[in-house]
């Protein structure tokens, strides 16, 4: 799950990590007054999840209230394009008013799980403000890595390693080792996913703080982290991805015409690339789950069928330990209940397969029964095409 | 011979009287796999009977005393994703040299810790979020539909669920058995990698070719590229999900991500190449490839 910068930079204020004086605003009447509280020089931040916001004109500085208010107005409602956003953009519907402040360098921390060595990876860069990926390309040397051992925790001589390797002020050691155990103890006690701290800043008057911020949370330790499942926004996700999580199905929308409703995650990856393999383009991917229950059948053409771009639908069920004659009168059931126009091709594998593809044939509908996937494949592609 | 399970595997359910647990431990037994004991804290003293009363088993409240009491020597996990690493760390504290976990949704520094803990232990952790491991014949410990597998030579690894039940009914198709089919799960932090399995199936004199099947996300598949072209004369297929995926979404397995620009199929699919793995196309094209693969080799064993 993603939040918004403020309140990451909200969370990790909690635990100790300093961030600039700020205010999130809704309105430009609202950006005025935060302004005045603010200071004189601030910067107006439009929040959306989503990077690469400075170079799209989405970060802005101001020197008085009413450049702020003006600002905002020009922002707020308005979709910000950015290399992130795809060619529509987000709409700006909430922005930072932040104090400004005299920088005089720039850094990069980031703090991740490193999947093959199992335990959270803390990264620096004296690079800050450049895409990490970059860095990460053509000067790999320039990252400094500092593996957390995943029971003693994040230890002060690392975060020593970090500030030297930076080429830190050593009068600043000790606001530099605050900073990055509380950015640990942020990562460990929200299930953070990952933090991102690009940049962070040194002052003139010699404080570090965290200029931008980017936290994501592990989903699956959501349920233990009800004050960050209220940060979520459902206005920055796909309204049929936020309809498909309430019934609990992964769902993803993508920009073809061939929906595909699948059991299994890996499965269904495959089956959007058969897609593409047998020349069409797929729409979505759908994971209704392992045992393909005639409700989920059903949610699962809701969301589909909400899509205006999708022309056929293909169901590909694997049923394994699930009987297929059960899984073809669930799909037919929900089929009826949803006056479904647009021709399907469905494909079942597992125990009774004949039955179940008698189950789809005799069903009045417009089913396409497919023998093995490649035929499916190309069995809903051509019906995309109205063939 | 097979990898790691066969008919002196003796069987115990973490999770024995939950749902999925029963379930899938009849669905155990009835493929002949020896289902010796269960675990579920509170319900020690009673005992796991199917619906028909086939078969049985004690319950017990701790593995360490169900491994004492049964000799149980592998286990497989079916408790709720808040409780499931502690589940593994149990079963790890009784020794057990392999434990299965199938539960999805494990919190990844859950994960963290429940590995930190089987450092330096003698368990090998199959997991989690996988439909297990199956040695055709022998034993089933998991998920998988037993049915469409048959015995024969060839090895089986992935990191998905119903794609490798796609994948060996195409083989079973063909005529081609397997030997042992591995799902390591589809979670960025997994007990036995493809590197792990590739391993254990170069060492298994039954594996006669292997298949392995990845997907976008980490980069546990050039690592078993690396593993393959160093170590590996046996023939071997392989299959990657997710050329269509788009980047910066998670497609359904925490793991499968691509984050940053890594862990693409382009990039894994190079990788296979570049060490002699032959690329299956097509996800319906998986059993073909082996069987063209094999064939030249069982003309060799004629003469």
């Amino acid at each position: 799950m993603k939040v918004h910068e403020y309140q990451a930079k909200h969370i990790l204020a909690h635990y100790g990590v300093a961030t600039p004086r700020g205010e999130v605003v809704f309105t430009p009447k609202e950006a005025r007054e935060a302004a005045q509280r603010v200071g004189s020089a601030v910067v107006v931040k439009a929040q959306i999840h989503a990077g690469g916001r400075g170079k799209a004109g989405g970060v802005k500085l101001a020197r008085t209230p009413e450049e702020v208010e003006r600002l905002a107005g020009s922002l707020l409602g308005r979709p910000l394009i950015t290399a992130q956003t795809g060619p529509e953009g987000r709409i700006v519907r909430r922005l930072l008013i932040e104090e400004g402040l005299d920088i005089v360098k720039e850094f990069y921390l980031g703090l991740l799980v490193d999947r093959a060595a199992a335990r959270p990876v803390f990264m620096a860069s004296s690079e800050g403000g450049v895409e990490i990926e970059v860095v990460a390309q053509e000067h790999p040397e320039k990252i400094l890595k500092e593996y957390v051992h995943s029971a003693a925790g994040f230890q002060p001589f690392q975060a020593r390693h970090l500030a030297f390797g930076l080429g830190l002020d050593p009068v600043l050691l000790s606001e530099a080792t605050k900073m990055f155990s509380s950015l640990f103890r942020a990562f460990q006690a929200t299930d953070a996913s990952l933090v991102e701290i690009n940049p962070f800043v040194q002052t003139r008057d010699g404080r570090l703080l965290a200029l931008d911020a980017k936290m994501t949370f592990d989903d699956n330790a959501l349920f233990r982290h009800k004050d960050v499942q209220e940060l979520r926004d459902l206005e920055e996700e796909d309204p049929l991805e936020v309809k498909a999580s309430e019934y609990k199905l992964n769902y993803i929308r993508l920009d073809g015409n061939v929906g595909c409703m699948v059991n299994g995650a890996g499965l269904a990856m495959a089956t959007m690339d058969i897609i593409q393999y047998a020349g069409g383009r797929p729409a979505n991917f759908l994971d209704v789950g392992g045992g393909a229950s005639e409700e989920q059948v059903k949610r699962g053409f809701e969301i589909i069928l909400g899509d205006p771009n999708v022309r056929a639908v293909l169901i590909n069920i694997f049923g394994g330990i699930m009987r297929c004659d059960i899984v073809a009168s669930g799909v037919v059931a929900a089929a009826k209940s949803l006056d479904i126009k647009v021709p399907v091709v469905a494909r079942l594998e597992g125990t009774n397969v004949e039955l179940g593809q008698r189950i789809l044939e005799e069903s009045g509908l417009n089913f396409t029964v497919a023998s093995g996937m490649k035929d499916a494949a190309e069995k809903v592609v051509a019906a995309s095409r109205g063939n | 011979m097979s990898v790691l399970v066969d008919h002196n595997t003796r069987l115990l359910v973490q999770g024995i009287t939950g749902r999925e647990g029963g379930f899938h431990a009849e669905q155990a037994a009835l493929y002949g796999t020896k289902v010796v004991a269960g675990v579920t804290p509170g319900k020690g003293g009673t005992t796991w009977v199917t619906k028909n009363g086939a078969y049985s088993a004690p319950v017990f409240n701790t593995v360490r005393e169900a491994v004492e009491k049964t000799g149980a020597n592998a286990s497989v996990i079916f408790v709720p994703p808040p409780f499931a690493a502690d589940a593994i760390m149990e079963a790890a504290d009784a020794r057990l040299p392999l434990v299965v976990c199938i539960t999805e949704g494990i919190p990844t520094l859950d994960m963290v810790r429940a590995m930190h803990f089987l450092r330096g232990t003698a368990t090998r952790l199959i997991g989690p979020n996988c439909p297990g491991i199956i040695s055709p014949g022998k034993c089933k410990i998991g998920i998988m539909p037993g049915s469409i597998h048959r015995p024969g030579n060839v090895g089986v690894i992935s990191r998905s669920g119903t794609l490798t039940y796609e994948a060996v009914g195409q083989l079973t198709v063909l005529g081609i058995g397997q030997s042992t089919c591995i799902g390591i799960g589809g979670d960025p932090i997994i007990g036995t990698s493809f590197v792990d399995a590739l391993r254990l199936m170069n060492d298994d004199p039954e594996t006669h070719a292997i298949v392995v099947i990845g997907e976008i996300g980490g980069t546990g598949e050039e690592e078993a590229a690396a593993f393959v072209k160093a170590h590996i004369k046996k023939p071997v297929v392989g299959f990657i999900a997710g050329r269509t995926a788009p980047p910066g979404r998670r497609m359904g397995h925490a793991g499968a991500i691509i984050s940053g620009g890594k862990g693409t199929a382009a990039d894994k699919i190079a990788a296979f190449r570049d060490a002699g793995i032959e690329v299956a196309e097509s996800p319906a094209l998986i059993g073909e490839t082996m069987a063209k693969l094999l064939k030249p080799s069982a003309k060799r064993a004629d003469r």
